[in-house]
């Protein structure tokens, strides 16, 4: 069976030509399981046990191990990315939902949301080092490019918090529209992005003043405003555009990273959640949780041209090259 | 939580928690500051029980005060403010106003008020509150929102109206077009049909058949036969029952002569808050009160919840604790309030009601949210629930 897999691989591989050929792994939160997707080939190659609801995933930046969090085993596990076989569990504290990881890999930070506190791990030693006290529902979390900051968005407190990753402790504190949900920075760690899932809003903030600069109001012709509720957030390594999940909105947002200014909605599945880039920033993959699919979005045409079945619930995603 | 940690690994982290200390005081060096909140209730006397299954909540509205306090507190530590909650609650032979005089006098500008609508006005009209903001938790009633409005008085949790509106909308929606009302003896179910019957009128519907429950509240004796013969009307599409206590509406559903839905105060409800609620984040506020309560969430928990929170949202924007500030904020485009309803919540500048989407439940599942979609108004369509404001007969003046 796993042979097969392996040779099925091999062979979609080579089938699918110029393109690169990216694994997709996806959490599948109420399936237990990870479903790994070859996106060019638009197919479903397996899915895997992985314990009870997982939702955040990430991986290392070597490509060697995927972290996915198992919200109601209260861990995050350590998948092997090759042999997807678990090799080790991070203490991450009760219900971990989202997590981020740090530039080089050895620092993990975990909201977690019932105790209002951020977690940080050791990679290496499989600790955990510092509990941070956070505000209420703590959800949205992403460590900059440069290493300095770690933020974490809370959902009940509107505010993102600003904790420097060499004392580990809250420097500033920035009050954000309602329900903050996810966090985003740009390449050159100057930016932050954030998305309010009840305001219906994406602010950026400047990094050096921690003071927001801009708010986008998002306006779906034919979508009333309930549903558009923002969620997950990513801006392309030359910042020339963002891209903002809608949630029940279904849609994602274009953004022009230079005037703010929203150049489009695309259509993709039911709930998107998060977003992932290819390798090479070409392609935009989306979890979409209530259609049980994902989409692709080809950011060269900006069209979204495939969408691929994965199973219930699709949470998180992450790409391997 | 936190096994995995050694103790030297604590004694390093508690060694940094004094270098987090040190590196955040210089931020916050101003003194903290206090908001203080009171919150007014009377002891309740014990019904007599009407079914084994519902045990009796003595403390409705407490932990939802204490859970919002403690949210407040947890955001005012970044923000320099800290809120504190006095609670009051007078004994069951004991007098509310005399309470509010001596004890909540010149101390506390804020006040959430757990008491039945009478008292509630008593209140508000207490020479003493006219420099207050009572926030209204428990009642839901429309005379207080219109004729008997008052400009110091905020009320969290949704009057009849907007409930019977809830429930008329999800009617129209599945062609439940005639009603057969069925009422309660008690003036509450006489209000609560008022409401129906204005409902009614607003969305179209024909109430055929109107009816008062005059027979025994014993399970025994009512539930066969006298439903059966209570309920053989003329056609309708759904029964329709208000019956604010619970004394025999539960005996209506299955029991009826034609097989009808029972929507109203039993069968299907229009509630702002309920156990089958879990979207927007509900899941995890239902998580968080139960772990501190020990029981599900009440309306009056949610509704004391909204009203600190919503003292501390304003203060927290606003930097402030002075009244005039919080209130001109409360009102103003700016306030949105996070109810875990998928929507900001706000209050209507008319008389002081928090707009608000309304859960309709049966009880083990959400069947519906209203505003249903394709009812729409002008600027919110929150505001097709309950006295829009051309209909209001609210006076602030007063």
């Amino acid at each position: 069976m796993m042979k097969k897999n392996i040779l099925a691989l091999l062979l979609t591989t080579a089938l699918s030509g110029g393109a690169q050929a990216e694994t997709v792994f996806v959490t599948l939160e109420k399936d237990n399981a990870l479903a790994v997707v070859d996106p060019i080939a638009a197919q479903l190659i397996k899915t895997v046990d992985i314990g009870s609801r997982p939702r955040g995933i990430a991986i290392s930046p070597d490509h060697k191990f995927l972290y996915v969090a198992v919200s109601d085993e209260n861990t995050i596990k350590i998948i092997d990315a090759e042999t997807l076989k678990e090799v080790g569990k991070l203490p991450s504290g009760d219900d971990p939902e989202t997590f981020a990881l740090n530039p080089a890999g050895d620092r993990l930070y975990v909201s977690n949301e019932d105790d209002s506190l951020v977690t940080v791990i050791d990679i290496n030693n499989k600790k955990a080092i510092k509990q941070i006290k956070v505000g209420v529902e703590p959800e949205g979390i992403a460590v900059s490019p440069d290493n300095q900051w770690v933020v974490s968005a809370s959902e009940t407190t509107n505010m993102v918090h600003w904790i420097d990753t060499k004392t580990n402790a809250i420097v500033d504190n920035t009050l954000v529209d309602p329900r903050p949900r996810a966090l985003g920075f740009t390449a050159d760690s100057q930016q932050l992005w954030v998305t309010s899932e009840m305001a219906g809003t994406l602010m950026i903030i400047d990094v050096k003043t921690r003071q927001i600069i801009k708010t986008v109001k998002f306006d779906v012709q034919g979508v009333t405003a309930d549903k558009i509720q923002p969620v997950g957030v990513v801006i392309d390594k030359e910042r020339k555009r963002g891209y903002v999940a809608l949630g029940p909105a279904n849609r994602v947002a274009v953004i022009n990273a230079e005037t703010f200014a929203v150049e489009k909605y695309l259509l993709v599945g039911q709930r998107v959640w998060n977003l992932a880039f290819s390798p090479d920033q070409k392609r935009l993959y989306t979890t979409n949780g209530t259609s049980n699919d994902i989409s692709l979005i080809d950011l060269d045409s900006q069209t979204v041209t495939k969408s691929m079945g994965v199973g219930t619930y699709p949470w998180g995603v992450a790409v391997k090259p | 939580m936190m096994q995995g940690i050694s103790s030297l690994t604590q004694l390093a982290i508690s060694f940094l928690s004094v270098i987090q200390l040190l590196a955040i005081t210089p931020t916050y060096a101003d003194a903290k500051q206090i908001i203080t909140i009171a919150y007014l209730s009377q002891e309740l006397k014990i019904p007599p029980p009407l079914s084994n299954l519902d045990v009796f909540i003595k403390d409705k509205g407490v932990p939802g005060a204490q859970l919002a306090i403690d949210d407040n507190n947890t955001t005012g530590q970044f923000t320099g403010q800290q809120f504190v909650l006095k609670k009051f609650i007078v004994p069951l032979d004991g007098n509310v106003a005399d309470t509010f005089n001596k004890a909540i006098g010149e101390q506390y500008a804020y006040v959430v008020v757990n008491l039945p609508a009478e008292l509630t006005q008593t209140i508000a009209d207490l020479p003493a509150a006219k420099t207050k903001l009572l926030f209204d938790a428990a009642t839901v009633d429309d005379a207080l929102r219109n004729e008997n409005c008052r400009n110091n008085v905020l009320h969290l949790l949704p009057s009849r109206a907007m409930r019977a509106d809830a429930l008329a909308q999800y009617m129209m929606k599945k062609r439940w077009n005639k009603w057969f009302l069925v009422i309660g003896a008690n003036e509450e179910d006489r209000l609560f049909a008022e409401a129906l019957r204005r409902a009614a009128k607003r969305f179209g519907m024909k109430i055929v058949e109107e009816k008062t429950w005059e027979h025994t509240y014993d399970a025994r004796r009512t539930a066969q036969s006298d439903v059966a013969v209570f309920t053989q009307v003329d056609d309708y599409d759904v029964l329709v029952v208000a019956d604010e206590q619970g004394q025999f509406g539960e005996y209506l559903e299955y029991r009826t002569w034609n097989a009808r839905p029972v929507i109203g105060t039993q069968g299907l409800t229009a509630t702002a808050w309920h156990p089958t609620h879990e979207q927007w984040g509900a899941v995890q506020i239902q998580n968080r009160f139960k772990e501190q309560a020990g029981r599900w969430m009440e309306e009056q928990d949610y509704g004391a919840y909204l009203a600190i929170r919503a003292i501390g949202e304003a203060a927290t924007r606003t930097q402030s604790n002075d009244i005039n500030t919080l209130k001109n904020y409360l009102f103003s485009e700016a306030f949105a309030l996070q109810g875990y309803k998928g929507t900001p919540l706000s209050f209507r500048s008319w008389d002081g009601q928090l707009r608000q989407p309304l859960l309709l439940a049966a009880p083990r599942s959400l069947v519906a949210v209203a505003p249903i979609d394709g009812f729409l108004h002008p600027k919110t369509e929150l505001d097709t629930l309950g006295f829009d404001q051309p209909e209001s007969t609210c006076k602030w003046s007063k």
